[in-house]
This record gives C-alpha cells, structure tokens and sequence, in this order.
C-alpha cells in the first residue's frame, strides 16, 4: 500500500482512489470545455451522459444536481464547476448545497457576500 | 545574464475574471482587491521585468486526470487563452519566450526536476488572474512575456512543499545561467485558506493566512516542513495550493525584501498577497 492521505472531517481529499472512482465523471465535465459539447449537453442530457458510459448511480447524481453526491462519487469540484456552469448552478449555490443550507443562508455567512 | 528581481504570492480567485472583463472593479465589493495592487502595479511598472515565470495551476481546462504531470514547463512564443467551461474570456493570447523557456528546461532537468515539456498549452484562470491583478493588458497584449509552470495540487499525491521550495531555488539557478539579460520575476499564486467542498464548504482561516505571510517573509524554510495534511486541515482542503508560493519564495535570496502586502477574505477564499524585491 502506498502512504495515502489522512481523513479530515466534512472534506473530501482528492486522491487517485477517489480519481479512479470518478474517472467517467471527470472525462465527461472535462468534455465542457468546448462550446459545441455545452450545446450537446444542454440538448440532450441523457445521450451525453450515455456517450460517456456513466453508471445508472451517476446519472442520477447528475439528473438530481446533487453536488454533494458527486463530489462523494469522485467527481473533481473543478470538474464540477464546468457541470455547475451548464447547469445554471453556482459554485455558492453548489457549495450552499454541500453545507446544507439555502443560497441566502449560505450568503449570511460571508463577511462581503457583494463579492460574487 | 537573468536575474530575478522579484517575486508575488497572490491568490487565483476566478471570480476575479468576470470583475475584470466587466470592468467592475470599483463595486464596492471588490474595490479593496484592486486598491492593493494599485501600488504593486506602480511597484512592477519601475522594476519593468521582461518575463513573468507564473507558477499555477490548470483547474481541469488543459490537463484532465487521463494523464496528470506534477510539474510542466510551457516552451512556447505563445499560450492560447482557454475556455475552462465558461466560454473563453476576451483576452489578448499571452506572449511566451521560447528560448528561455527551453533554456529552464535544459537546466530544470539537469538538476533532476523532471518536468513535463508543454509546447502548446492554454492557460486559465489559475494563471489568468495572477496576470490580470499584476499586469493590466490591452488590446494588442500583455507587458511581460510569460512562462508557465504548472504544479499538481489537485490530485494527490502532489508534490511536497518542501520539492515545490527547492524548484524554486533551482529555478533561481537557472535563471542566473541565461546568458542573455533579462529581468524575471516569479509569481507564486493560488490559496490562501478555502474550501470549495463538502460540509466544510466555504470555510476560511484568517489566523492561519497571516502566520503564513509572516513566515513566509521572515522564516520561509520553516514553511517547507508543513505536510499536506496540515495545511488542508487547518485552512481548508484547497488551501494546499499555497505550496506554490513556496516556489516562488525558494525562487529569491533568504534576505529579498518585502514591499507589499495585503489581505482581504469576502467570500470563500483569503485572498492574500505578498510582494518581494530581491
């Protein structure tokens, strides 16, 4: 065994086990880095996620924008910006998500939540 | 001969593109960002550096986990302006300076720093924000020619913080053997404390940023002992960026001084910075 990272709570360290998990994930957001592949997201959701071979557990994590989910399943945050930008999600409405709280909730905790 | 004349920490805060691009750099705000580097840009505009070596990192726009590099070097006269998922922001394509590049690579590799060779690469906000904070462009490009280098903190297992410092003293080496003179400085960007996700999302540490400025100015080669796990541990799992600033720092003389510094936390990231002249 190599020396993998240590746990530390409420956080998820990416680490090539997690990477690995995510793999099919973090291919298909790497893909909405081109315009054309944000139409063809946009416009057919299932056939995307079917062209990039997703698990019936990971199109509902998609289908059900549950971010927490994702990032459990090994999905990148900066593989899930790209998702959260297609999506119309923030990453304060995704991280809101994470924490368990509304988007105004979450805005309440900020020290200038002018500065989005 | 290279000499470099100076060197930045500053964070990588996306958000600050979209300010930028919209001209919004007076709301309120951001007002506080944009003031700080008023100085430093007055600061830059005299030492009139020729190249800016940006230690960053991609954010899953050019490098994706099929293939993953610790670190790499671009050797290029040119790096194209990525679109990360958001559409490719209005910006000139950045002017990179090949023959040194190839030159950093030549001796980077001989002194056992075995770096991936980029010949094309797109650079994003890791890199972009850096520049855009430091170096206003205009139309027809930037003020300084760039060389990236880009360092794995997102995928573990990264390099260590005590590898990314002793880049940047290797880094200093090279740049004293080009035989051509050119002004160099070298920023060090992405932290400070933050947090993108799991229940901790949003999560900052004040306390821990300003200790790492003051020991990054008067005792940096104590910074090279912290693990990963202490830096994600006390300011956030993304913070662990912060060892590129390390690279930099390892990049200057023990006694450069410090000429700025400033801080500022509205939202999810501290935002820090941190100037030397060497």
């Amino acid at each position: 065994m190599g020396i993998s990272v240590r746990e530390i709570p409420d956080t998820s360290i990416f680490d090539l086990r997690l990477s690995r998990r995510g793999k099919r994930l973090n291919r298909m957001c790497a893909a909405l880095c081109s315009p054309a592949e944000r139409d063809a997201f946009k416009k057919d959701e299932e056939a995307f996620m079917e062209r990039f071979s997703l698990n019936e557990q990971e199109k509902h994590l998609i289908r059900s924008r549950d971010f927490k989910g994702l990032i459990e399943a090994g999905m990148n945050i900066y593989a899930m910006l790209k998702i959260g930008s297609a999506t119309g999600n923030s990453l304060y409405r995704m991280g809101a998500q994470m924490r368990g709280e509304t988007y105004e909730e979450f805005l309440k905790t900020r020290n200038i939540s002018g500065a989005v | 001969m290279g000499r470099i004349v100076g060197g930045i920490g500053l964070s990588h805060v996306p958000s600050v593109g979209p300010v930028v691009d919209r001209k919004r750099e007076s709301d309120p705000a951001w007002k506080p960002l944009f003031d700080a580097y008023v100085p430093v840009r007055e600061w830059l505009a005299k030492l009139k550096p020729d190249v800016a070596i940006v230690v960053y990192n991609d954010h899953v726009a050019e490098f994706t986990f099929d293939k993953y590099p610790t670190f790499a070097l671009g050797a290029a006269d040119r790096y194209a302006i990525a679109d990360e998922g958001f559409g490719t922001r209005p910006l000139p394509e950045v002017a990179g300076d090949a023959d040194f590049s190839i030159h950093l690579c030549e001796e980077l590799i001989n002194r056992e720093f075995d770096l991936t060779v980029c010949q094309e690469l797109g650079v994003e906000h890791g890199f972009l924000v850096p520049m855009n904070l430091c170096f206003p462009h205009t139309s027809s490009g930037w003020p300084v020619k760039s060389v990236p280098l880009q360092v794995n903190v997102v995928q573990h297992p990264l390099p260590t913080a005590r590898r990314c410092y002793r880049l940047g003293q290797a880094l200093r080496e090279a740049v004293s053997s080009y035989p051509q003179d050119l002004k160099v400085v070298v920023l060090g960007t992405g932290g400070m404390s933050h947090q993108l996700q799991g229940k901790r999302f949003g999560f900052m540490n004040e306390k821990f940023d300003q200790w790492f400025l003051d020991e990054l100015e008067r005792n940096p080669e104590s910074l090279t002992s912290l693990s990963h796990h202490k830096i994600m541990e006390q300011a956030g799992a993304e913070a662990v960026e912060l060892i590129m600033w390390l690279t930099m720092r390892g990049a200057l003389s023990p006694n450069a001084k410090r000429v700025h510094r400033h801080y500022y936390a509205p939202m999810t990231t501290g935002m820090g910075l941190i100037a030397f002249e060497d």
